[in-house]
């Protein structure tokens, strides 16, 4: 449950972020990391920045954690199709 | 095994431990559980090192008493539920959110809980809770809604707190008398929120090598180097093998908050009990988002399920092979404990990634 993933933060609006998870941007809350700016990369955990980390970082964990994320969550997906 | 290079580093950490002992690492997270168990690492580390998985998943380290409560308030007349999906299938007295919900319950999986203030804004004429499990590092992001949510002023929001810390577990697993754990493998995420300064103790007062370690193959090749490392040279550190995420302060800002809206308190653990100071509730101001001020919920602990071994496999006591539901009577479909529900539990990692080169 203590997953994060690392993104580019590509826009930033007030405490209203968006980040780029190679390929696909999503909001990203910003509270947490004031001092962020624009082209940092950062760790997200439900939907909040929390914390700093490096391009290299961002390619090697997205490719590694698809392989788990996969596996775990498509379950997860269906109960999420019928829930919200 | 995945990449060579990966399995030449865990072949060194069996090279550089020191014959004539069962050496015994905890990995404390669960996503490192699954990740040690995805790689096969236990089949090349055999005998001489022993991993073991501690209470590093927050949906399994839950009490049977707060599942309870949490599907109870489902129930209940004009409540709306929020949760993250791994709390969607726990067992508690008898059923589960997903029953609930089966049932007629709404109950809905969300993503980030600020989430829940826009459910909350959608429906004023219902009660929205969000079900608040997790680590450190998931509590900067509730105390950030229940912030926001004061300063909307939402009076149909509130959160069942059931947040737990990891420092006070991790003193109980040093001073547990049977446990014997030779060395912590520290989880990566939640020390980007606390850093290194609330696992000193490890060290200073018990001597026990920890890593801060990531999440990537590398990562937890390059942990359990150090780790032996260490182990073979009577060295007890704190290093932190992922520090280009985790600086040593940790993130203050999110402490901060965290300070502002929470308030250390006891809290229940499932398989270890009541232990002080290792939870939140929230602060006075921010009382009126504490669901149990507006709802009365069963207290008291339930029994664990029968038979279920989930309490001394967060321990390391057992390995999740040791139980004798396992693969049985216990298995994803059908999970006894929330051990073999979570994505991160020890059991469903064992149970997805084979066991039989696990004893
Ligand atoms: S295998 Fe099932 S019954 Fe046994 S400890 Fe794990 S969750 Fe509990």
């Amino acid at each position: 449950m203590c997953l994060a993933y690392p993104g580019k933060v590509v826009k930033i609006d007030g405490n209203d972020g968006e980040v780029d998870f190679g390929g696909f941007t999503k909001k990203v809350n910003l509270m947490l990391m004031p001092e962020i700016k624009i082209g940092d990369y950062v760790l997200v955990h439900a939907g909040f920045a929390i914390s700093k980390t490096t391009e290299e970082d961002a390619i090697e964990t997205l490719t590694a954690l698809k392989e788990i994320r996969d596996a775990f969550y498509e379950e997860r997906r269906e109960i999420h199709k019928e829930g919200v | 095994m995945t990449e060579n290079p990966i399995k030449k580093a865990i072949e060194r950490c069996v090279e550089l431990l020191p014959d004539g002992k069962r050496w015994q690492v905890m990995e404390v997270c669960g996503t490192h559980t699954m990740s040690i168990a995805r790689m096969g690492i236990r089949t090349i580390l055999g005998e001489k090192l022993r991993l073991v998985s501690g209470p590093g998943c927050p949906v399994c380290v839950t009490s049977e008493g707060d599942i309870v409560r949490s599907i109870h308030l489902a129930g209940l007349p004009g409540v709306i539920v929020t949760t993250f999906g791994d709390m969607m299938r726990v067992p508690g007295g008898g059923k589960s959110l997903f029953d609930a919900k089966a049932g007629g319950a709404d109950v809905r999986i969300i993503y980030s809980p600020t989430d829940s203030l826009k459910i909350a804004e959608d429906n004023p004429d219902k009660q929205v809770v969000f079900l608040a499990v997790g680590f450190e590092t998931t509590i900067p992001s509730i105390a950030a809604t229940v912030e926001l949510a004061g300063k909307r002023n939402l009076s149909n929001f509130s959160i069942l707190p059931m947040m737990k810390l990891v420092p006070p577990a991790l003193r109980l697993l040093c001073e547990h008398p049977e446990l014997a754990i030779d060395g912590f493998i520290l989880p990566g995420h939640v020390s980007t929120i606390i850093g290194h300064q609330p696992y000193r103790f490890i060290v200073e007062d018990f001597g026990i090598p920890s890593v801060i370690t990531g999440f990537t193959d590398r990562d937890i090749a390059d942990g359990l180097l150090r780790m032996s490392a260490m182990l073979a040279s009577g060295a007890a550190r704190l290093e932190n093998s992922y520090a280009r995420a985790v600086p040593e302060d940790g993130n203050s800002s999110a402490r901060a908050l965290m300070e502002q809206v929470f308030e250390p308190a006891n809290a229940y653990w499932r398989g270890v009990g009541e232990l002080a100071a290792s939870g939140l509730n929230c602060r006075n101001e921010y009382a009126r988002f504490d669901a149990r001020t507006h709802f009365e919920l069963p207290d008291g602990e339930p029994p664990e399920p029968p038979g279920c071994l989930c309490g001394a496999v967060i321990l390391g006591k057992v390995l999740p092979t040791d139980c004798p539901q396992f693969g049985k009577s216990c298995a994803p479909e059908n999970p006894l404990g929330p051990c073999m529900v979570s994505s991160e539990g020890a059991c469903a990692a064992y149970h997805k990634y084979g066991f039989s080169d696990e004893k």
